[in-house]
């Protein structure tokens, strides 16, 4: 199952460590990700698997929610299949 | 990997638009439910509804975190409550309305849906009992909604039931505080099977033993897209409803379709509705004015409604595989902060509403009138209704709240997704040779097909 992870804030150093770093603990594997400055803010968008994480979605997600928090960004996990749904027909 | 514009542009329209699925209703019959012994039914019903829809709430939960989407209500409909309670040997059905209640607390639902009855060609003793039983049903429940169909295009208008219908809406009124009894009470004609709307939500005798529908929103999207085509010519503005309502459906349809397979529970319908809510932003009404209106409610709303509610329909149909409900843009003017607007500035009164009804999803929709509005007016109101979804084939519901001690002016404040109303003129002439008449209006000629 993929997931799709967004942030967005203003940047600062360590973002990408921090978040790949939450993520490697829970074994959910990177598959893509870009990032870019989206009107002066710092954006990433990542796909990841989550199918042999070792925690739920639901932990996953607040885990995130809790990161984001303390580097003033913020942070979200979706199912990819909304995006797709929503804009592939 | 998807477009990043295509992501953030659905972060966007879930934090900023107000896009939402409204609700997931989870339909289930009580057929078998009937006991001759009144208590024991209500066992049957409170069992099975707690059996059936027990992990619709948490189940929506998790949907909701998983795909970030917010379910704002979910609910539950049944059978027509005087399907079930006719086997019953009573002539009190406020209790099986209690039961429905209990059951709908226990599964932690927002509403349940289907203290209703189907009397548009006749009542049965049943029908007459469960009618006249609303007003304390309503008033002694908190969570129940109940609904009753007056009328078809094929069965013609029960005009008994219209004058009772008046009387029962003044007797929900009085008995409610600033008479919030009648917000939780629609009367139809041509209702439908599988509405997962409130409060006109029934489990219809021709559906199966358990169904998931959703309603999707997104007034606020529509109204987003068409700020980005101003002064367009109709051709582009209902070209970009359509796409617009073709993402917001495809959303509701990957819902129905989660929810379904996690609850084990047949998938039933998606209903292409543009759900307003009280909130800025998530306006019908605002949707009409950015078409070019100064205010919704002057000359030309009809027609705009018109345009969006077709645009509407085209666009989400595609989206999913089974369409269904009440499918259209809603106008109820308490839930509606543009429509409250227009309410308030008197442009919109309730003569071009009903105009507007003919066009659009349902009908007079969370409407407050002076208290002293008499039950003939507001059977007459109902019986114009009635007539326009007859003779239009189409789902027509009055949702009228006259407001004891409160005069044209006034508002009142429902709460929550009810919104407020200000209280709307009436005419003041009377109806009520016309109602007394009673019988039926028979069904129209559809068309001289030889």
């Amino acid at each position: 199952m993929n997931a799709v992870i967004t942030v967005v804030g203003r940047d600062k150093v360590g973002i990408i460590a921090r978040v790949s770093t939450l993520l490697y603990e829970r074994n959910i594997n990177i598959l893509d990700l870009s990032q870019t400055i989206m009107q002066g803010n710092f954006t990433m968008v990542m796909l990841v698997d989550v199918s042999n994480s070792t925690c739920s979605f639901a932990e996953t997600s607040d885990a995130l929610t809790k990161l984001g928090h303390d580097m003033e960004l913020t942070i979200r996990i979706q199912r990819e299949e909304i995006f797709d749904a929503m804009h592939t027909i | 990997m998807i477009d990043q514009k295509d992501i953030f542009a659905t972060i966007d329209m879930i934090e900023q638009q107000h896009l939402d699925i409204r609700t997931v209703t989870m339909g289930v019959s009580l057929l078998d439910c009937c006991d001759e012994d009144p208590e024991k039914a209500c066992a049957k019903i409170y069992d099975k509804i707690c059996r059936y829809a027990g992990k619709l709430v948490p189940t929506c939960e998790e949907i909701e975190a998983e795909f970030g989407i917010p379910i704002v209500n979910k609910r539950i409909s049944v059978t027509p409550v005087a399907l079930v309670a006719g086997a019953s040997d009573t002539d009190d059905y406020v209790p099986f309305a209690k039961a429905l209640d209990r059951a709908a607390a226990e599964c932690g639902v927002d509403f349940i849906g289907g203290y209703s009855a189907l009397v548009q060609k006749g009542m049965t003793k049943a029908d007459e009992k469960l009618i006249r039983s609303i007003p304390r049903a309503l008033a002694e429940t908190k969570i129940v909604c109940s609904s009753v169909n007056v009328g078809s295009t094929k069965a013609g208008i029960n005009m008994d039931a219209v004058a009772l219908m008046g009387k029962i809406i003044k007797e929900t009124a009085a008995g409610t505080k600033d008479g919030f009894g009648c917000a939780k009470l629609v009367v139809f004609c041509n209702a439908v099977e599988d509405n997962p709307f409130m409060a006109g939500a029934f489990h219809g005798p021709g559906e199966a033993e358990k169904v998931i529908n959703v309603g999707v929103s997104g007034p606020g999207v529509v109204h987003h897209a068409l700020q980005a085509v101003k002064g367009a010519s109709f051709d582009e503005v209902a070209e970009t409803v359509k796409k617009t309502a073709f993402r917001i459906t495809r959303m509701g349809q990957l819902v129905a379709m989660e929810a379904s397979r996690r609850l084990d529970t047949p998938f039933g319908i998606v209903d292409l509705s543009l759900a307003p809510t009280p909130a800025k932003g998530d306006s019908v009404a605002r949707i009409l004015e950015e078409m070019g209106l100064e205010v919704c409610g002057t000359h030309g709303t009809t027609a705009a409604l018109a345009l969006l509610n077709d645009a509407v329909k085209k666009g989400g149909v595609m989206a999913s595989s089974s369409v269904g409900g009440l499918s259209g843009a809603f106008i109820p003017v308490s839930e509606d902060e543009g429509m409250i607007a227009a309410a308030k500035s008197g442009v919109l009164d309730i003569d071009k509403l009903e105009a507007m009804t003919c066009v659009c999803s349902v009908g007079l929709d969370m409407i407050a009138v002076p208290g002293d509005t008499s039950a003939e007016t507001v059977s007459a109101i109902i019986a114009d209704e009635a007539a326009i979804g007859m003779v239009n084939s189409k789902t027509t519901a009055v949702r009228i709240i006259p407001v004891p001690g409160k005069e044209v002016g006034d508002m009142i404040e429902l709460g929550g997704l009810l919104g407020s109303a200000p209280v709307m003129p009436v005419h003041k002439e009377s109806s009520a040779d016309f109602v007394k008449r009673g019988g039926r209006i028979p069904a129209p000629i559809q068309s001289l097909k030889n």
